[in-house]
């Protein structure tokens, strides 16, 4: 029944399969972008004709609609302006307090929109890939969010395209801080497999007096994430290990299941 | 070895990594991402040959794991796995009963999953798994399922279509024929 051939059939794929798993992280980065750019074509194909609908009913909007549209616009925009300039004045007497007590200057963090073109095929992974890459300056670590709040960071770059591990994904932990009086701090890790929008907050103090609907945001610790990016809010919190800490459950701020756009920070 | 429906198999697995990478419906409505190559491995090991089996588990766990956070080359082997025994006893099965090729395609889309987060366990990796991980194995099993009937009918008429048709041998052979009679003809 097992003739020869299938043996060195069977023995080639299994070959095959070894020396790919036993290639250093980086060559098979490397291999997996390579692989990936197959598949670019079709991506703009995709891209195009999901931007198709959007145009054709761009193309025949009422006039009345962009009227109205730009008079919003306009009122937005002097509404920006006068917020910009009350910022800059906020933050002409920051660089002074600062200079005063000689803290460190914290430099502004640019931003780039990326279009997210792909999620994982697999369903115990929880990534994206965005086309912003090596050469648009992206990064291994940057923070990637959206105007709701944190989405993730960058764990891998190609020259055209990232892969975005999310929050909620095993390999995307994050410490951050409730907005409470207390600020307790915690380890964003893993949530629930099915519901992308909840993740769980562990290792709080266990004397975190939590409630629902308190804010939670980046702490600034690891190095990853700066202070101060929303991620969502609590829902609940339980007594864990006896009493030893705090767990909480998180409802994140962005939508993960429908991400089009997301912004790259840049140091 | 017909090269084209290895040719429209491997294209076949393409188009489906790919529509599994960007198609987020599955995933909004039923809380999982549905994998359509176990159930076309099942279409090759009953319809081609060893050498195609062989390129649809390398070069289709190479694609699923290129645009996956997966180690490359870890779909391979469930892939390989779930073709080789069906190939070997494709003359025992019905591969032409729908029923046989939905309840073949449940058993790929039950494996496949199951050894690849099986091999990412030892591998030492974290997975995103928890009680919603049953959930999505059984809509994956059931998509499967569903799905293989309606691959197999898809690629018959797409190579019925499009490629070479075998050449049929008449019943009727001259050299063959009883004589009747005892006079020569």
């Amino acid at each position: 029944m097992f003739k020869q051939k299938n043996y060195l059939a069977l023995g080639a794929v299994v070959l095959v399969a070894i020396i790919l798993l036993s290639l250093p992280s980086r060559a098979t980065a490397r291999l997996k972008l390579a692989v990936g750019s197959w598949f670019l074509p079709l991506f703009g194909l995709a891209g195009a004709a999901q931007q198709l609908p959007a145009d054709l009913a761009d193309s025949i909007l009422p006039r009345r609609e962009l009227l109205k549209q730009i008079d919003y616009l306009r009122r937005e925009n002097q509404q920006l302006r006068s917020q910009s300039v009350q910022s800059v004045a906020i933050a002409r007497e920051n660089d002074q307090l600062r200079a005063l007590f000689n803290w460190q200057r914290q430099s502004p963090w640019r931003l780039k929109l990326a279009n997210v073109v792909m999620r994982d095929p697999a369903n115990w992974w929880r990534t994206v890939q965005i086309d912003l890459g090596s050469r648009d300056g992206v990064q291994t670590n940057l923070p990637v969010i959206t105007d709701a709040g944190l989405v993730g960071r960058v764990s891998s770059v190609s020259t055209t395209h990232s892969q975005v591990v999310l929050v909620g994904d095993p390999n995307c932990r994050v410490s951050a801080l409730v907005e409470d009086a207390a600020r307790d701090m915690g380890v964003l890790i893993a949530g629930g497999t099915l519901d992308t929008s909840l993740v769980e907050l562990t290792y709080l103090a266990s004397s975190a007096n939590l409630k629902s609907g308190q804010t939670v945001i980046t702490s600034g610790l690891g190095g990853v994430f700066p202070k101060g990016i929303p991620i969502g809010q609590i829902v609940d919190s339980r007594s864990v290990e006896y009493g030893l800490y705090t767990d909480a459950r998180v409802k994140l701020n962005a939508n993960l299941g429908s991400l089009e756009q997301v912004w790259v920070l840049f140091p | 070895m017909n090269v084209f429906r290895t040719i429209l198999i491997l294209a076949c697995a393409f188009l489906a990594v790919f529509g599994e990478a960007t198609l987020a419906a599955p995933r909004q409505w039923l809380g999982a991402q549905v994998d359509l190559l176990p159930a076309l491995m099942i279409y090759t090991a009953l319809n081609a040959g060893l050498p195609t089996i062989a390129l649809l588990a390398v070069l289709g766990g190479i694609w699923f794991d290129a645009l996956s956070a997966n180690p490359l080359g870890v779909s391979i082997l469930p892939l390989a796995v779930i073709g080789w025994p069906v190939y070997l006893r494709r003359d025992l099965i019905l591969r032409d009963l729908p029923f046989a090729q939905f309840v073949l395609g449940a058993v790929a889309s039950a494996a496949a999953p199951a050894l690849t987060m099986l091999l990412l366990l030892s591998g030492g990796k974290e997975l995103l798994l928890g009680w919603g991980t049953l959930w999505q194995w059984i809509v994956m099993i059931a998509v499967g399922a569903v799905a293989t009937p309606f691959i197999f009918s898809l690629m018959d008429a797409c190579n019925r279509a499009l490629g070479y048709q075998e050449r049929v041998e008449p019943g009727f052979r001259l050299d063959r024929e009883i004589q009747r009679s005892r006079r020569k003809l």
